[in-house]
């Protein structure tokens, strides 16, 4: 077994080299810790936490509610606010044509990070109707990303808009434009947002649980347009998701997470159809499947403890059917380890497991 | 007596709730209706589960609420049985309707809005009991530890407040409640909605169970269908107010007659991503404030043709157990027939897991 080889992609740092750059992932993470200051104590919703996103890829990032994909999303774009911080850790971004950096060094005020919010990277948010303001019109709302990241009039910028309006789908977008955003219908809101996402055609697009809040028909319209947009402008993306069909349908790889840590990480057939890690195994199996037959769904045991009381050892050894005293529930939380192609997995006992 | 097993509990007639639209103004004049529910019938037989499906706003939540009497139907009839007799809810009076409320429980979406933050855990389950007098303080304490202990809570809980349970413990602490005056009818509204996925696993076979254990009889009000399928013996599938599809579970998953029940399962996404799923769904749910003419499904549907645009199609069974309300159903059964020979239950083979 050997550790995973994520820490030695990260001593070749691409600098300036622009064959490097083609193959080199888009954005690093590397031991990425997020804490909140709370009056029960320290929370560590983000505690380690280390993947690559490949160029042009779609990665999906997995866990149930409190297990830090969406804080560790927000701390790509440093939008996690007080009580919570960054404490540790990497996020190296590669952007093309342009020197690499790490976010987690730059200044809250500095100009590099704002021209990155909504210029090289931005973010789709899960609440259309939140996210949105309700007080502006759609094309208010999209010009002023233009006009803030890109040299254009606002004559043109309007055009800009209208344009990608219509790429994202809605009927109409020289009227749509003016229109406010509680004249839209759900699935039409998340396409403004898609569109305000991508006008600047960003390196890297952070999604945010974009089709949660939506109807099923209008999901798989959503999903496909994510896709197709993604193909087309060749975006490297993050999903985060807390459903493996979506997973399954759009994503190139996956990280699926638990408690702050990764568990596993891989391509996605691979975790989909050869989960190693008992968390993994146990998320998919308790999925209710239209294929199934009136059973018993097998289900992971208890609940996720709660970030403040997390378990000594190896977080999921409560809940484990595999879990063995003094080798699970000792020590250190295990180190992502890297098993056969390219799939990792943070278990001591992942090739007993495969045994057994 | 064995014939009364078979006679339904639950009767449910034409029923509509319509919501008024009014002009802006002074006048205030009526200008349409919001038909949430319009014209729903079914019959529910004693320890039979129905599902009912369909996407947000398509009227199944007002549906449940309206046969609960939660809120007042506009018209229809709402037959249930009480004391080996039929009694129309629709028809009762609040006092009339008293006694029969602790027949009938719902169990709501979000275990966080549903439960009193203030009230420990051991009284939020023993106040129906206190309502209706039931029982003297020490047999409502033994029943409640009884029902907490069936439910998966450990009894001694009792006195925590629920601040102290995570999701799936409070949805339990929810279920506890609604069963412990042993209710008649159950109306689950989205009740595994809000969990997570593995906790959500161990709610739906806490239900599955106890439905066998004391032969409950439950509506079971949701949107994802892979949940319904696995707790349902029946399903209804409703878009813009009306019921669309109805058939036994089994049947309507292998072979969904009516197009938005094709469109439906095949956008429901699967994990395997060897398996394709349908991304071609086009349109947007109907406006049920805003109908179109004739069959409401007929902009989205690919088979549509004439007769759809104009009349609105009525309610047909097709043998026993299945009924479907569209116009071109025989040709449309005549296709999936042909499908079925070539390749068998392609239809819901596509959707399948490995």
């Amino acid at each position: 077994m050997t550790r995973c080889d994520l820490n030695e992609t990260m001593t070749q740092l691409p600098q300036d080299n622009a064959t490097n750059q083609e193959t080199s992932p888009v954005l690093s993470v590397r031991d990425l810790q997020v804490h909140f200051k709370t009056h029960e104590g320290l929370i560590r919703a983000v505690n380690g936490v280390s993947f690559d996103v490949p160029r042009g890829s779609i990665v999906g990032l997995v866990g149930e509610s409190g297990c830090g994909k969406s804080v560790t999303a927000y701390s790509i774009l440093r939008l996690i606010q007080k009580p919570g911080f960054i404490a540790g850790g990497k996020i190296l971004f590669h952007p093309q044509e342009q020197s690499s950096f790490d976010i987690c060094q730059l200044s809250e005020k500095s100009r590099q990070l704002f021209e990155m919010r909504g210029g090289l990277a931005s973010m789709i948010f899960q609440e259309p109707m939140t996210a949105l303001s309700p007080v502006h019109t759609v094309g208010n709302q999209i010009t002023e990303a233009i006009m803030l990241h890109k040299d254009v009039t606002y004559q043109q910028a309007r055009q800009m808009a209208i344009d990608m309006l219509s790429k994202v789908g809605i009927p109409g977008p020289q009227r749509r434009i003016d229109q406010y955003t509680f004249e839209l219908s759900g699935g039409m809101r998340q396409r403004v947002m898609i569109a305000m996402a991508l006008v600047c055609r960003p390196q890297l697009l952070i999604a945010d649980e974009p089709t949660t809040a939506l109807d099923v028909t209008i999901q798989a319209q959503i999903m496909r347009l994510i896709k197709d947009l993604q193909a087309e402008m060749g975006t490297s993306t993050i999903l985060i998701t807390h459903d493996l069909g979506v997973v399954g349908q759009m994503c190139d790889h996956v990280v699926v997470m638990y408690l702050g840590r990764v568990v596993e990480s891989g391509p996605v057939r691979q975790i989909i159809h050869h989960p190693r890690h008992p968390y993994t195994q146990g998320l998919l199996a308790s999925l209710p499947s239209l294929a199934m037959e009136h059973a018993q769904l097998p289900s992971i045991a208890g609940s996720v403890p709660n970030l403040t009381d997390i378990p000594r050892g190896c977080p999921f050894h409560p809940r484990c059917p595999h879990a063995k005293e003094g080798a699970c529930d000792v020590g250190k939380p295990p180190e992502l380890v890297t098993l056969l192609n390219g799939q990792c997995a943070a278990c001591v006992r992942v090739n007993e497991i495969e045994h057994e | 007596m064995s014939d009364q097993t078979a006679q339904p509990i639950l009767s449910v007639h034409d029923l509509c709730k319509h919501f008024p639209i009014y002009s802006q103004g002074l006048l205030k004049r009526q200008t349409g209706n919001v038909k949430a529910v319009d014209h729903v019938s079914f019959d529910l037989t004693q320890g039979k589960t129905l599902g009912i499906v369909g996407e947000s706003g398509c009227g199944k939540t007002t549906t449940g609420r309206a046969i609960l009497r939660a809120i007042n139907p506009t018209s229809g009839q709402v037959h249930f049985r009480h004391d080996g007799q039929m009694v129309d809810l629709a028809g009762l009076s609040n006092k009339q309707l008293k006694p029969l409320r602790r027949q009938m429980q719902m169990i709501f979406q979000d275990p966080f809005a549903s439960l009193n933050p203030r009230m420990t855990v051991g009284a939020l389950v023993r106040e129906p009991l206190d309502i209706y007098h039931i029982g003297t303080m020490k047999q409502r304490t033994e029943k409640v530890k009884q029902i907490l202990a069936r439910v998966g809570i450990r009894p001694e809980y009792s006195t925590r407040y629920p601040h102290a349970f995570s999701g799936g413990q409070r949805q339990r602490i929810v279920i506890a409640r609604a069963l412990i005056l042993q209710p008649a009818l159950i109306i689950a509204d989205e009740a595994v909605s809000a969990l997570d996925v593995s906790v959500q696993a161990q709610v739906i076979n806490l239900l599955a169970e106890l439905k066998e254990e004391l032969n409950l009889t439950m509506i079971f009000i949701a949107h994802d269908l892979s949940v319904v399928k696995h707790i349902c013996d029946e399903v209804a599938v409703m878009y813009a107010g009306r019921i669309v599809e109805k058939a036994p579970t089994q049947q309507l998953f292998a072979a969904p007659h009516h197009p938005y029940t094709q469109t439906l399962l095949s956008a429901v996404p699967n994990p395997d991503p060897d398996v394709p799923m349908n991304l071609g769904v086009t349109g947007e749910v109907a406006d049920v404030g805003n109908l179109p003419n004739g069959c409401a499904f007929h902009p989205r549907c690919e088979h549509c043709e004439a007769i759809c645009k104009q009349t609105i199609p009525a309610q047909r069974h097709t043998d026993n157990q299945r009924l479907i309300a569209c116009h071109l159903k025989p040709t449309l059964d005549e296709q999936s027939h042909r499908e079925h020979e070539n390749e068998t239950a392609n239809g819901i083979q596509v959707i399948n897991q490995p």
